[in-house]
């Protein structure tokens, strides 16, 4: 199992500090939700957790080793990566999308193997691309797209797989899909994921463990049921709430108040 | 699941890459993604069990062959292009005034057969027809890596300045009588390079691509350009009249000495393109899913951009700068293999089928006038490039 893990890791952009001396075990095996208000360095932090940033201070430790010193293409056959709101090439194919993915494990010699088409075959059935496989990105509609997008980080088979906002632009029908989609892929596979979720509420119903962070720190963590607390979302999101539990899933629920909508029957 | 698999040459840049912004994913010629809630699927919410890939066996979708996917569309398009192109390059040979035989050409290339023919063949007409192979392949292939890598189809050599630069360096040459000296194809790179890095340090640093490196690439092909035409006002007529016929682009009276360098240029960089096209082609995909899927970002971007300038001053150096053909071939050859990128190889031999052609029209088309083969890839060109622009402020990326 793939260990991840942050140690007092700082991030800059330019000189401008977004993330400060930060301490994050992601626990293997299980998916890890990440949520915090606008800008507060959610992004970020997966970029550094991909090796796609350098941190100014502290390091990523991909199984105990700083993962700046390992080779890119070691990293990119153990973490995977889909960015918020990646952008595909005008007339790119859905095969073409995620055959790319395969790339980390391809060489000058040998460029395409049997291997490559059975595991692209297989990101595109576990996300039911299968028949829209000749069909460009660019002609689909936004769950299609998105889908298409993960097969491709799918399809690269890494046991951590870091995903920045998946469901956004998403309606509600397909940001369950892809929510759900996503769990196969840790309890099937085994996968360790790590996600940035914007719905709170989609967030506790996921999550193993939740990662709520503010202003470049982590204001909490752990099992959500015992993280999202009134006062927790009123500090981290400035929200005045009540959490009820979710009459589905039993996990935490988080109800807004509003200037128009304040606290008034309060049956529970 | 982390043994460590030794890396393989692909691997080989592990340098930590500094971080470059988000604005890089920036796509110009693109229409700005939808923002917008979508119509429902018409495939539906997708059921991840019922499509399991043990239960139902994976379509052979792309099968690998010899360690490549099979792209038959592109294999019979590229098949058709080379023989094409080698009809054109064997007619070419063959017309002239003194015409010999389709059925001599091929046996009098190794030299066999009646000595007059094998002297025409070779000596005469091969040097200037194989100069028009090669420039034809490189200014090409050197328009579809740039048009990969910045996404944009006008982002092509001759017009951002790389070609103008090499000119301006080899009028340089002539006019001011260091060129025997330094030598053409070196002082054609040294131009095209200079080119190059003005329009890098001006428009492409903080990694922008599309239309902004079209604009500043305008703008430093017209100061070359500018600077040419000074150089040719004080030349001396010798020198003008040297440089003018150089100007167009031109195959005219090319011997063995044109051909030499560039065809070793071509055979170390068209498979250097080869073999980088798939870090192009992630790096299509924004900087931050190339670097998750193991390309080292500015390492690629920094070999690719080398090799597409390489090709195209060799080739500048060589006859000219032959206008359109790194504009025109690559668009050609992407819609024939219908991809979302220019292929290099393709482009290579749709650009040689392209200058060939045109040269044998350049010498047929008027008798008794030598038009350079630059004025019909012009001629050619401008049309295409009309259509590019009109389409392209059609679909809103105009400006
Ligand atoms: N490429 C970048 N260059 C400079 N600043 C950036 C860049 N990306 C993000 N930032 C800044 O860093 C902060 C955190 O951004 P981000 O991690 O994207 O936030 P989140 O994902 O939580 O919304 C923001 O203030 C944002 O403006
Ligand atoms: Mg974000």
């Amino acid at each position: 199992m793939t260990a991840i893990r942050a140690e007092g890791l700082t991030l800059a952009y330019d000189d401008r500090t977004v993330v400060s001396d930060l301490d994050l075990q992601i626990p293997p095996g299980r998916v890890t939700v990440v949520v915090g208000a606008n800008a507060c360095g959610k992004s970020t932090l997966l970029r550094a957790l991909a090796r796609l940033m350098r941190p100014v201070h502290g390091a990523v430790l991909l199984d105990g080793r700083a993962i700046h010193s390992l080779p890119t293409r070691q990293v990119a056959r153990q973490v995977g990566i889909l960015p918020q709101a990646p952008v595909a090439p005008e007339g790119i194919s859905v095969l073409d999308l995620v055959g790319r993915g395969r790339s980390p494990h391809q060489t000058w010699w040998r460029q395409w193997s049997t291997a490559d088409e059975q595991a692209v075959a297989a990101a595109l059935a576990a996300t039911g691309m299968t028949d829209l496989a000749h069909r460009p990105v660019d002609e689909l509609s936004g769950g299609q797209r998105q889908r298409a997008w993960i097969a491709m980080a799918v399809a690269q088979q890494t046991p951590v797989l870091l995903l920045d906002e998946p469901t956004t632009y998403l309606d509600l029908a397909h940001q369950v899909d892809v929510l759900d989609l996503v769990t196969d892929l840790n309890r099937r596979d085994g996968r360790t994921v790590v996600m940035v979720l914007h719905d709170l509420n989609q967030a506790c119903r996921y999550a193993d463990h939740l990662v709520v962070m503010r202003d470049g720190r982590i204001a909490a963590e752990g099992d959500p049921a015992a993280v999202v607390t009134a006062e927790l979302v009123t500090e981290v999101f400035g929200l005045d709430c009540r959490v009820v539990p979710d009459p589905v899933t039993a996990t935490p629920m988080v109800i807004p108040l509003s200037r128009h909508h304040p606290a008034r029957a309060v049956t529970a | 699941m982390t043994a460590v698999t030794p890396p393989t040459p692909g691997a080989a840049a592990a340098a930590p890459e500094p971080v470059t912004p988000a604005a890089v994913r920036a796509v110009t010629t693109a229409t700005p993604e939808p923002v917008r809630a979508k119509a429902p699927d018409t495939a539906g919410p997708f059921k991840v069990g019922a499509s399991r890939p043990a239960e139902r066996p994976a379509r052979a979708l792309r099968p690998a062959v010899l360690g490549l996917p099979l792209r038959p569309r592109l294999v019979v398009m590229c098949v058709i292009t080379a023989l094409a192109a080698f009809g054109v390059f064997c007619l070419g040979l063959a017309l002239g005034d003194y015409p010999v035989p389709l059925a001599d050409v091929v046996p009098a290339l190794w030299r066999s057969g009646a000595r007059g023919t094998v002297f025409i063949v070779h000596e005469v007409r091969l040097p200037r027809a194989l100069t028009g192979v090669l420039v034809g392949a490189a200014f090409a292939a050197s328009g579809a890596v740039l048009q990969a890598i910045t996404r944009n189809p006008l982002a092509s050599p001759d017009m951002v300045g790389i070609n103008a630069g090499a000119t301006t360096a080899v009028v340089a040459g002539i006019v001011l009588g260091f060129g025997d000296t330094l030598g053409t194809p070196t002082l054609g790179l040294a131009g095209g390079l200079l080119g190059a890095l003005a329009v890098y340090l001006l428009a492409w640093r903080r990694g922008s691509t599309g239309f902004r490196i079209v604009l500043v690439g305008i703008g430093v092909s017209w100061m070359c350009t500018s600077a040419t035409d000074y150089l040719l006002t004080r030349a001396k007529m010798h020198q003008a009249q040297e440089a003018v016929g150089w100007l167009v682009g031109n195959l005219n009276g090319r011997g063995w000495e044109a051909v030499r360098p560039l065809g070793i240029a071509v055979a170390v960089l068209l498979p250097a393109a080869l073999l980088l096209a798939g870090w192009n082609r992630n790096l299509q995909l924004g900087d931050d899913v190339a670097r998750g899927l193991g390309t080292p970002v500015q390492l690629a971007r920094g070999l690719l951009l080398l090799v597409s300038v390489a090709l195209v001053s060799f080739a500048t150096a060589a006859a000219g700068p032959v206008l359109f053909v790194s504009l025109a071939a690559p668009q050609i050859a992407q819609r024939l293999a219908r991809l979302s990128a220019p292929p290099v190889l393709l482009s290579a031999l749709t650009g040689t089928l392209l200058v060939s052609g045109s040269d044998l029209l350049a010498r047929h088309l008027l008798p008794d006038v030598d038009l350079p083969v630059g004025v019909v890839t012009g001629a050619i060109g401008a049309g295409f490039l009309l259509r590019l622009l009109i389409r392209s402020n059609r679909a809103g990326s105009g400006g």
